[in-house]
């Protein structure tokens, strides 16, 4: 194991590089909204393109309270990084307990929306070209919902039974721009599939 | 030993069993469960080799069977198997593991770190490669089902809708192919993700961006350029999946879908793939080329700035290989004028390497007689290209063998040339024993040579029409000679790379001995043992330029008082 000694000695500047953790979920986000973009602009290629209904315009209702839900996860998740920095573990797990109920919710009224589409509309993802864009964007984006819900639960969990402590929060604080990700990708989603498309 | 435990639940003991080597499934295990960089980089190359082999046999057979007319060697369907799963195996199973294995092993230690920033992560990404590639050979077996004889996919490498469609390729074989994709984008992705957070969060002490190696810069290149590109894929394989699965209409022209679609997602991927394959062996030269010529490289901030231009303007170049599908003559112009603009960061990396070479002190030792072919045929491959990107050219020529002699000059002249030329530089870092130059010097002849007759000659035929992907032709159109010569030179070029194969496991027994640093070289790995230890440096490093063992062998004339 021989090796040439590599230490010169220079003035000892402080040697900051950035946090591996923030650079790799960057980058997962950098490749996660370049998949959502391939399919958001399958979506809007395909507008109108259906040949036969059932048309958004028809059966598609604007979810309003659904988003309004998961957009302030991202206002809830934020004051618990903001607790978790400061040390505030109750805080932290209460606000973060509300971000995962909020997500919850908005999961919920997916599938509600869903079901409705599929037993009282007849819209199944095999039904026409809408259909098959419908489902999968909002599904590619509920899917990152599930997983983002998995991760707020696992932390919870690790929350409650006490092992989240304040040297945690940049850990935190990483998983939450995730989380955050979600959040904005669903105001594109929101604004393709409810706005432009309907 | 002293890293390894028997793979015994319970069974924790890291102490020294009086033995000197492992027992064979030690080993195994060893390899199974290892999270070394320097390990997973060398997985990464061996079933990059492999799958180079069973690829090229793959060649070899196509070849066989285009050298005469009217040939029947192989079948119609054979055929479509074999380019389908030649083109998708150079590409995903050769291509990229050869790009991480080597940016797995050079990375953390050219940026003097102990390992790869996520070191889970990275054996988690070289594992869903792995099954990615098993996944695709496995439709060999049951890709028709479970009943009767298997298939692999035969849908073309670019597997273009709507033949992809479960109307039109029933059975698995298609699905193996997607799903394959997808496992080993995964993978991809992941590698991708480690080499960017590798090279920006763990550089050591005084390796500012602009002194770290340009192997380490064109790598986070390419991994940024790999964030974005795979990805369209991946996602245009999951509609694939949905298409054939769930019964989607994403590219069903029955149903108001668009084949054209599929095509732009394909080629918004496959374009910039390229570049993700070529940059990698940039990096290699950059790395070879002033070692072997006794010079610093010349203009590193342009050579820096010359790839981030090739990332940036590859994005913008995809549609040049649809302009026979008809487009608005707007897109036409656009594209053309793109792809022509790659030429001028290509151009200035060219130029870079020619100037740092002039004047210089030449070795002429096996990587650099592999580097400086590259730069040869490189050139002409991006000549070529440049033809090829005038659309009214383009129109003549599209789907012709005159495309497939220009990329195969691409992907083999530079792409294969810069890998084997990267082989024989770092082995003796990995294995601690250099490559046998005299067999490297007939590897490196018959290859070039083979290479050559092949992919020289492959032009003409194309220039006379000969299309691509049919499995026989006619006699009297003047191909037959050409196509005969073509593949000869792949035969020999097959030779050559037995000749590597074996030198490869000679010399790992009986080659000369290294030590750490055979070709006085001055980026980091060259200074540590050969093979490194584990822990890689024993003393985190510490530099003051870009080439801290030119500091460190020149006290009197160090680098860092003129960067």
């Amino acid at each position: 194991m021989s090796s040439v000694p590599l230490v010169a000695t220079s003035a000892q500047k402080p040697w900051v590089l950035p946090s591996r953790g923030r650079v790799a979920m960057f980058c997962v986000i950098i490749a996660e909204s370049a998949i959502f973009t391939i399919f958001v602009v399958a979506y809007v290629y395909y507008i109108g393109k259906s040949l036969y209904g059932p048309t958004p315009q028809k059966v598609l209702d604007v979810p309003i309270f659904n988003t309004v839900c998961l957009l302030s996860s991202s206002l809830t998740i934020w004051l618990a990084e903001h607790a978790i920095e400061k040390g505030k573990i109750v805080r932290f797990t209460l606000w973060w307990a509300l971000t995962m109920t909020l997500g919850a919710i908005f999961l919920i009224g997916t599938g509600l929306e869903w079901r409705r589409l599929i037993e009282r509309e007849g819209l199944t993802i095999s039904t026409n070209l809408f259909g098959t864009t419908f489902y999968s964007l909002v599904g590619l984006h509920a899917s990152h919902v599930i997983v983002g819900l998995t991760g707020l639960l696992i932390i919870l969990i690790f929350a409650v039974t006490g092992h989240v402590k304040q040297q945690h929060a940049e850990r935190i604080q990483v998983f939450a721009l995730y989380w955050h990700f979600v959040d904005a990708v669903w105001v594109v989603v929101f604004t393709v599939v409810y706005i432009i498309g309907r | 030993m002293a890293d390894s435990s028997i793979p015994i639940g319970g069974s924790l003991d890291v102490t020294s069993h009086g033995r000197s080597t492992p027992t064979a499934i030690e080993w195994l295990h060893e390899w199974v469960v290892t999270v070394d960089h320097k390990k997973l980089g060398i997985l990464y190359v061996v079933y990059a080799i492999f799958f180079l082999l069973v690829g090229g046999v793959e060649a070899l057979l196509i070849r066989l069977q285009l050298a005469a007319p009217h040939n029947h060697f192989i079948s119609p369907q054979t055929f479509n198997r074999l380019f389908t799963m030649h083109g998708t195996t150079m590409v995903f199973l050769v291509g990229m593991p050869f790009v991480f294995g080597f940016a797995n092993y050079l990375v953390p230690l050219m940026v003097g770190a102990r390992d790869m920033a996520f070191p889970r992560l990275n054996a988690f990404s070289f594992w869903m490669t792995a099954f990615g590639g098993l996944l695709l050979y496995y439709s060999f077996i049951g890709g028709s089902g479970l009943y009767g004889m298997g298939s692999a996919p035969d849908v073309g490498w670019w597997a273009y809708a709507p033949l992809t469609l479960r109307a039109f390729t029933p059975g698995h074989s298609t699905d193996y192919w997607a799903l394959s994709l997808i496992v080993s984008g995964f993978g991809t992705v992941g590698a991708a993700v480690n080499i960017i957070a590798t090279s920006l969060s763990m550089r050591c002490k005084g390796m500012t961006l602009l002194k770290m190696p340009l192997f380490v810069w064109l790598n986070l290149v390419v991994a940024g350029m790999v964030l974005v590109t795979i990805t369209p894929l991946t996602a245009a394989q999951v509609m694939l999946v949905i298409d054939r699965y769930l019964g989607g209409h994403f590219f069903d022209t029955q149903a108001g879908g668009s084949a054209v679609v599929w095509m732009h997602f394909f080629w918004i991927f496959g374009h910039p793939e390229v570049y993700v394959l070529v940059l990698p062996a940039f990096a290699i030269a950059n790395e070879i080329v002033p070692v072997f010529s006794r010079k610093a490289i010349f203009g590193y901030p342009a050579m820096v700035a010359a790839s981030v231009g090739i990332a940036f303007i590859s994005m913008t170049v995809w549609a040049h290989h649809m302009f026979t599908v008809g487009m608005t003559s707007f897109g036409n112009a656009f594209f053309t004028l793109s792809t022509m603009l790659v030429g001028i960061p290509t151009g200035i990396k060219i130029f870079n390497w020619l100037a740092t070479m002039w004047g210089g002190k030449i070795r002429f030792a096996t990587p650099m007689l592999f580097c400086t072919a590259f730069l040869i045929q490189f050139l002409v491959a991006g000549l070529t290209g440049i033809m090829l990107s005038a659309a009214p050219w383009n129109w003549q020529l599209h789907n012709s063998y005159f495309v497939i002699a220009h990329f195969h000059y691409v992907l083999v002249g530079a792409i294969v040339f810069c890998i084997f030329a990267g082989i024989y530089y770092w082995y003796p870092k990995v294995t601690g024993r250099l490559l046998n130059e005299t067999l490297g010097k007939w590897h490196f002849w018959l290859f070039a040579i083979g290479f050559h007759v092949t992919f020289d000659f492959m032009h003409i035929p194309g220039l006379m029409g000969m299309p691509r992907s049919i499995y026989t032709y006619e006699p009297g159109r003047g191909w037959e000679t050409w196509n005969l010569i073509v593949s000869i030179g792949g035969a020999i070029q097959g030779i050559a790379t037995l000749i590597f194969a074996f030198n490869l496991f000679w010399s790992y027994f009986r080659g000369k001995r290294a030590g750490n640093d055979p070709w006085d070289a001055w980026t980091l790995e060259w200074s540590t043992s050969s093979p490194p230890p584990a822990y890689n440096f024993p003393v985190e490093p510490e530099v003051l330029s870009r080439r801290p063992l030119w500091d460190l062998k020149h006290p009197d004339d160090p680098d860092w008082r003129y960067e």
